[in-house]
């Protein structure tokens, strides 16, 4: 590792802050540059199998570029746009994340023990990301698919508004497991654009965007969820069965080409 | 006016365009806490600005001058100093006058004159205006006629301290580990200019109330221009300035509640006021009749602030971050959430208002009606 | 209901002269032509005629010609043909009029009330026939100053300067999304600023794969739609531009119609074939000023920080304040595109009232970024209507790097601005991905002509260059003492930054 491509110089030897144990590498984030922590992750990234990064406050970018297979554990407040352009790796945030989670991620999985802030999932291309909490506002907007490539966003809590508006493609999942009994979502303009993909939500429905339609779920449907949801239950230690007795209901746009009389 | 607009906006932009980070922290119960925790934590948001602005509110900062109008006043040069002084004596009964201490090493960018005054409205000068209309038309006569010179804090018990440097900075330069408050508002400045007028950081603050914002409002042409028609001249065309004069006028003046305040900054939209119960739909259309031209449009996040209260409001479609935290009797409201991790690393609760929405701390010791008084 | 609307052109064959070789019908993409077999004539359908001239071009015995429709409106400055037949289209559809290219409308076109200088006596013209002349420009963040070390008597540089693109000549091809036209076009870019030693852009729907040898010459645009942005998309250009806007459609996304989202298109977009394209208006990840700046960080990241990050916006009231936000934001390039540029589709009353005039923007983008100290940190290229190569030299001297250009390019491959893109008919192969249609560009002939166009302008730049007595562009770049206005009022000449001719 070549250490004169360093942000900046570092207030202490290198060695004293990373260690590495049976392949999995300990890295101390307090007071590091995010420049400086993504540049240690990308080296490190390769040989290692796991990177567990401690005291991690703040710093963007973690995840962004990384393309194989490793796995990282953030404790601590990762910054904005975590994962963002990301191909490949697993990140477990043990802690809540901020804004901008798996921006035009490629593929990947992020698991966020806590919430997300704003904007997670923008222009999302596949791979996954499992919210153990709530979500902000915008999520999923823009999501596409293509053949293999489907992402899948699932937010254990409840959404804000704008929730996968111009949707092209991808499943978008809100189970509101954090709604008190008979509180609805408040989330308005549901799936406004939406054009492609699929939105499920479990719960009552505020306010949805004229290009939606609410259809109930048929076996196909169930089929999908039901695996989704054991994948986000194997990480979060919830009950499947009182997951699946909820009341889902299915969101799909009205047409490919909902502006298609708007221009002329 | 033309002094300090020019200084602020030397290339004649419409208006000033920034960017930043916020940070507000109050102690519920009124025990007041120093600087350590508030400029860690708007420090680290270290991403958001760019060095060329940061500042402090600090409520609860002057305590044995409690009921003492509380100036501080940046100055060019002597004779602005000269010219503003003799106004503030015929105006004004002088209780304390002095130099605000400074650490003259800190890495901030040629620091103006630094005063503060404690001040009391001369009782011949008053007539029938209440006290803080006096000092509000004081101010701002200063601020618009004489040149080079300019309050930036006018408050009771509170002050501003801000300039060009980053926060911790501008922290070192004013030497806040002396002081304490029971709530402290923090701003750091990423400004599309170069602004070398320390007068165009934020806080912007009048009397008392005090607000850091995030974002930039398309409507401030029109915000502008009906805030005019009441009486307040906007000199520095930033968009907390707007802000500020806007609260003053409908909470001090009209007497509104701050949560009817919110809803007229970011009122529902029209198709959910058309489904409400009768009774509050009336409300919502007078409201937007009424106040039409204070509707704040475009991104905006603030963090605002007067005697016994802290205010967090994001716009009606909530295009700028803002994360709330509590712990025991703490308040704190943030542009991102590591920064509040950081001072309290444990939370009993952290969430994020939805649009329109505020988050209101208020001190448990003072009674609701002593915060409306004028 | 019944349509009010007549055509606007007319089509006249001569009869004699026609031969019925049927190549008109064969060649029109909108039907104009048909055969009538009971009297032995080629006939058209006028309502159908676009003016795209390809029947014309082609016609072996050039019996064709196409006029405006003789039969005008009573005479009306304010309420123009144009005005009376946009509202009945809308009240006959209720929709919002699209059109294609860029805005048409005689404003004011600041180029030619600009004047260029030629050096007589006091300092000799150069020949650039024979003596050398330099156009190699590098685009990207240049630092204050270089720091300098000796070691052993050799000077050591310390400095480390950011990443570069290197153009040969100061036009490179501005952006045309893969979907607005096809991939034979793409191709015949890539390839002519392969060999010239310039860039092309991709535009915002994606770089097919077959491009990706390309990549060097490559600039990989991400706009607020996303399209075919993944880690090797970025990686394998030289450089990635944020498109926050452009100049035919400020304030408002990208707008590719479902009829030209083919298979390919869907694959590249990831987006369901037939589906409307529309990116939306802002990014949603940018809602203000250190938002931008975290995108181009993570953009950065992405790519290790070998690559310059650009930044394009539309030119509006406050470009400068914008501009100037954006250099502090990071970027190392700044795109400007005047209210000239053109689109595949853009809402006409978008196109033709919302921006200013490029040389206007770029002269106090200029000004003010090196009035706050900080012109070295970017380099500006600016588009939106570049004619000829004495726009490109008018441009440098108000103070650009470099110039895009689009609509010139389109010219050169066989582009008759008829202004009618965002159907996807486009009859001469260009701004259509109709796989049938899209085999008249020929990409090896294509190529020739765009190569052939650089090599021309590039001429002519040095031809002029020499006139002023310059033999590098550096020293043209921002030369305002080489203009003269001439018809321009004193805020005009204040703006541009120009003397009048005669001072």
């Amino acid at each position: 590792m070549d250490e004169k491509f360093l942000h900046k110089e570092l207030p202490y030897n290198l060695s004293n802050f990373i260690v590495t144990k049976n392949g999995v590498v300990s890295i101390d984030a307090s007071n590091m540059h995010y420049r400086d922590l993504n540049f240690l992750i990308k080296s490190y990234a390769n040989p290692s199998k796991r990177i567990d990064l401690y005291n991690v406050n703040g710093q963007r970018y973690i995840g962004t570029g990384l393309k194989n297979n490793v796995e990282i554990h953030i404790y601590g407040t990762p910054g904005n746009d975590l994962a963002a352009f990301m191909d490949g790796p697993t990140i477990y945030v043990h802690g809540n994340a901020q804004d901008g989670v798996g921006n035009t991620m490629n593929s990947g999985k992020v698991i966020v023990y806590g919430r997300v802030g704003d904007v997670a999932g923008y222009a999302m291309r596949g791979g996954k990301i499992f919210i153990r909490d709530d979500a902000g506002y915008r999520v999923g907007i823009h999501m596409k698919e293509y053949g293999n490539q489907r992402p899948i966003l699932v937010v254990g809590g409840t959404a804000q508004d704008f929730l996968g508006e111009y949707m092209a493609g991808g499943i978008l999942v809100v189970l509101g497991l954090t709604l008190n009994n008979g509180e609805k979502h408040k989330a308005k303009f549901i799936g406004t654009g939406m054009h492609g993909g699929v939105i499920y939500i479990r719960g009552q429905i505020t306010h949805i965007g004229k290009e939606v339609k609410i259809m109930e779920l048929d076996k196909n449907d169930m089929n999908l969820l039901k695996s989704i949801i054991e994948e986000f239950c194997s990480y979060f230690n919830f009950n499947i069965d009182e997951i699946l007795e909820g009341e889902f209901k299915k969101l799909i746009p009205y047409s490919t080409r909902p502006y298609g009389k708007v221009y002329i | 006016m033309r002094t300090t607009n020019f200084l602020n906006n030397s290339h004649n932009d419409y208006k000033v365009v920034e960017a930043c980070a916020l940070f507000g922290m109050m102690n519920l119960s009124g025990r007041r806490f120093g600087a350590r925790d508030p400029v860690r934590a708007i420090s680290s948001m270290h991403e958001r600005s760019n060095g060329l602005g940061g500042g402090f509110a600090i409520y609860g900062l002057y305590p044995e001058h409690e009921n003492d109008y509380a100036f501080h006043i940046m100055y060019l040069n002597m004779e602005a100093k000269e010219k503003t002084d003799k106004f503030i004596m015929q105006n004004f009964d002088v209780l304390e006058a002095e130099e605000i201490p400074v650490n003259p090493e800190a890495n901030v960018w040629k620091p103006p004159l630094l005063w503060r005054y404690f001040l009391q409205p001369k009782k011949e000068a008053i007539k029938n205006q209440s006290h803080d209309d006096y000092v509000l038309n004081n101010v701002m006569r200063i601020n618009t006629e004489i040149g080079g010179a300019f309050v930036f804090s006018s408050g009771k018990n509170m002050g501003i301290f801000k300039g060009v440097g980053f926060p911790e900075d501008i922290a070192e330069f004013f030497c806040l580990e002396e002081y304490e408050g029971y709530m402290w508002i923090c701003h750091g400045r990423f400004p599309t200019n170069t602004p070398g007028w320390w007068g165009g950081a934020q806080p912007f603050s009048i009397l008392d109330w005090t607000v850091a914002h995030n974002g930039e409002l398309s409507s401030y042409g029109t915000n502008r221009r009906y805030l005019e028609m009441h009486g307040y001249y906007c000199t520095m065309q930033t968009d907390s300035e707007v802000m500020v004069y806007a609260l003053d006028l409908l909470v001090r003046k009209h007497k509104l509640p701050i949560e009817v305040v919110a809803k007229i900054f970011a009122p529902p939209l029209w198709f959910e006021i058309d489904a409400m119960t009768p009774k509050e739909r009336n409300f919502y259309v007078a409201l937007r009749q009424c106040y039409s031209s204070l509707l704040m449009n475009g991104p905006f996040t603030i963090i605002a602030a007067r005697t016994g209260m802290m205010i967090g409001l994001a716009d009606r479609l909530k295009l700028r971050p803002l994360t709330a935290g509590i712990k025991d009797d703490m308040l704190y409201l943030s542009s991102e959430e590591s920064a509040i991790r950081l001072v309290a690393p444990n939370l009993d609760k952290v969430w994020s208002p939805r649009g329109g929405e505020p988050v209101i701390g208020r001190l448990k010791t003072l009674k609701p009606q002593e915060i409306l008084t004028t | 209901m019944k349509s009010y609307i007549e055509p606007e052109f007319i089509v006249e064959r001569d009869n004699e002269k026609c031969i019925r070789c049927k190549v008109c019908i064969n060649q029109c993409t909108y039907d104009t032509h048909y055969y009538d077999p009971e009297d032995d004539v080629v006939r058209s359908r006028d309502e159908n005629c676009v003016n795209c001239h390809r029947c014309v071009v082609f016609c072996p015995t050039k019996a064709i010609t196409i006029k405006k429709n003789p039969t005008q409106y009573t005479e009306n400055w304010y309420w123009t043909r144009e005005n009376i037949v946009d509202i009945k289209k809308q009240a006959e559809s209720g929709g919002v009029i699209l059109t294609g290219m860029g805005c048409d409308k005689p404003y004011y076109t600041y180029w030619d009330k600009i004047l260029l200088n030629a050096s007589q006596v006091t300092n000799p013209s150069i020949d650039p026939l024979r003596e050398p002349m330099e156009l190699r420009t590098y685009l990207g963040a240049k630092p204050d100053k270089l720091e300098i070390e000796m070691e052993n008597g050799d000077v050591v540089l310390k400095t480390k300067l950011a990443p570069q693109l290197c153009v040969e000549t100061p036009i490179l091809f501005a952006a045309l999304s893969y979907g607005a036209v096809n991939f034979n076009v793409h191709l015949a870019l890539a390839r002519a600023a392969t060999e010239f030693g310039t860039f092309m852009n991709s535009g915002e729907g994606g770089l097919d794969p077959r491009l990706y040898k390309y990549g060097d010459h490559i600039i990989v645009q991400v706009a607020s739609g996303r399209f075919g942005v993944g880690l090797e998309y970025l990686n394998v250009g030289a450089a990635i531009e944020i498109k926050i806007g452009q100049g035919a459609k400020p304030g408002i996304g990208g707008h590719l119609p479902g009829e030209k989202v083919t298979q390919e298109i869907a694959r590249t977009r990831m987006i369901p074939v037939g589906t409307d394209a529309l990116s939306p208006a802002p990014h949603h990840d940018i809602y203000s000023i250190e938002d931008l700046r975290q995108l181009i960080f993570a953009l950065k990241e992405a790519t290790d920080y070998t690559k310059p990050v650009a930044v394009k916006i539309a030119a509006v009231h406050n470009s400068a304040a914008i501009a100037s936000g954006m250099v502090r934001a990071g970027a190392d390039i700044i795109v400007l595109d005047g209210f000239r540029g053109a689109t595949g589709a853009a809402p006409k009353v978008i196109r033709d009232n919302v921006g200013i005039p490029i040389e206007l923007a770029l002269a106090s983008v200029d000004q003010r970024l090196r009035d706050e100290g900080i012109r070295n940190k970017v380099s500006i290229i600016i588009s939106g209507g570049i004619r000829n190569s004495a726009d490109v030299v008018k441009a440098i001297a108000l103070g650009a790097d470099a110039v895009y250009i689009g609509t010139a390019a389109l010219v050169a491959i066989g582009c008759t601005l008829c202004q009618k893109c965002y159907t996807g008919k486009c009859p001469w192969g260009i701004a259509t991905t109709d796989p049938w249609i899209s085999k008249r560009i020929n990409p090896d002939i294509a190529t020739r002509r765009l190569v052939n166009l650089l090599r021309a302008w590039s001429f002519e730049i040095k031809e002029m260059m020499g006139g002023m007595g310059i033999n590098a562009i550096e020293s043209l770049r921002g030369n305002r003492e080489h203009l003269r206005g001439v018809g321009l009022t004193d805020t005009e000449l204040k703006i541009l930054g120009i003397k009048m001719a005669g001072e």
